[in-house]
């Protein structure tokens, strides 16, 4: 070595071929070993840099909003729903909503006798290419070994609170079907546009934890 | 394989047919997951599940996909 520096010369190394390295170090375990698979896989030729930024950027591209569009398309077109129902992935192409991630998709609509909700207990399922990243609390121990033998419980503490005569169906998704709760249109939302409505549809609606928010002005006031 | 543990040995209803999907067991070992296996919803009360752990309404149910190699049928009553 004939260059002269008081650091540890592997430190430097990283830092200058790898702007990452500083932040990697911060990060526990289970991140360093994920860096590490990626940094195998790329060396290995299985992905490329480019491919995981892709990926990173179409997940970046979902978010609930794409939920909320479904639903208020539903609450104000009944042919809508019906196909939201029935052939959601077509419902999907119709508002220009790609859904050619998911394997299998299913919408499960709340009625005045039945809410649905959703759980993954043995991972994290989720629709994904649809929503985007799942909540914490989704992936949470808490959530998923609750959810299944105390939804109420699990509801109440979001807030909801269903009366005793409505059905509480849990859908455990296990394994290539996603599912998405379409939730009930509220009360006074009459005059309300569908771009207003899906700002009543939140992410934790289409899972199922709470219903669709209540409209914060009536709907008649100017 | 993807069966939670609380619906083994559980008495359930066939809900809905999903459709044939790559079987997972293969796929998890590098197969192709050929040939595709029937996968169903199915239901289950939710006091069957748990018995009296289950303190919520008996009316409430639980679904999960399981595919048709996982199931073992029962005689209809």
């Amino acid at each position: 070595m004939s260059h002269d520096h008081d650091h540890v010369h592997g430190d430097h190394d990283v830092s200058q071929h790898d702007p990452e390295a500083a932040e990697r170090n911060k990060v526990p375990f289970y991140g360093k070993r994920m860096y590490a698979m990626r940094d195998l896989l790329i060396e290995k030729g299985v992905l490329t840099r480019e491919d995981i930024q892709r990926e990173i950027e179409y997940m970046d591209s979902r978010s609930p909003a794409n939920g909320a569009r479904l639903v208020a398309r539903a609450w104000v077109s009944e042919r809508f729903k019906q196909l939201l129902l029935s052939d959601p992935k077509a419902a999907c192409a119709e508002l220009g909503i790609d859904a050619s991630g998911l394997t299998e998709f299913v919408v499960l609509e709340n009625t005045e006798q039945v809410h649905n909700l959703v759980v993954c207990t043995l991972c994290s399922c989720y629709p994904r290419p649809i929503l985007g990243r799942p909540p914490d609390w989704y992936k949470s121990f808490a959530y998923r070994s609750r959810a299944v033998v105390e939804p109420r419980a699990v509801m109440a503490e979001f807030g909801t609170s269903l009366p005793d005569d409505v059905e509480v169906r849990v859908f455990d998704s296990s394994a290539d079907v996603r599912y998405l709760v379409l939730p009930m249109r509220p009360e006074a939302t009459d005059g309300l546009s569908e771009e207003e409505l899906a700002a009543l549809v939140t992410r934790d609606s289409l899972i199922g934890v709470t219903e669709a928010k209540l409209p914060t002005v009536p709907a008649t006031a100017v | 394989m993807r069966t939670p543990a609380y619906v083994k040995g559980k008495l359930g209803w066939i809900e809905r047919v999903h459709g044939s999907f790559r079987n997972p067991e293969s796929l998890a070992y590098g197969g192709d997951g050929m040939p595709a296996q029937p996968l169903y919803m199915v239901g289950f009360r939710q006091t069957d599940l748990w018995q009296t752990r289950y303190s919520e309404k008996p009316s409430d149910t639980l679904y999960v996909d399981l595919y048709e190699h996982w199931l073992e049928g029962v005689p209809s009553t």
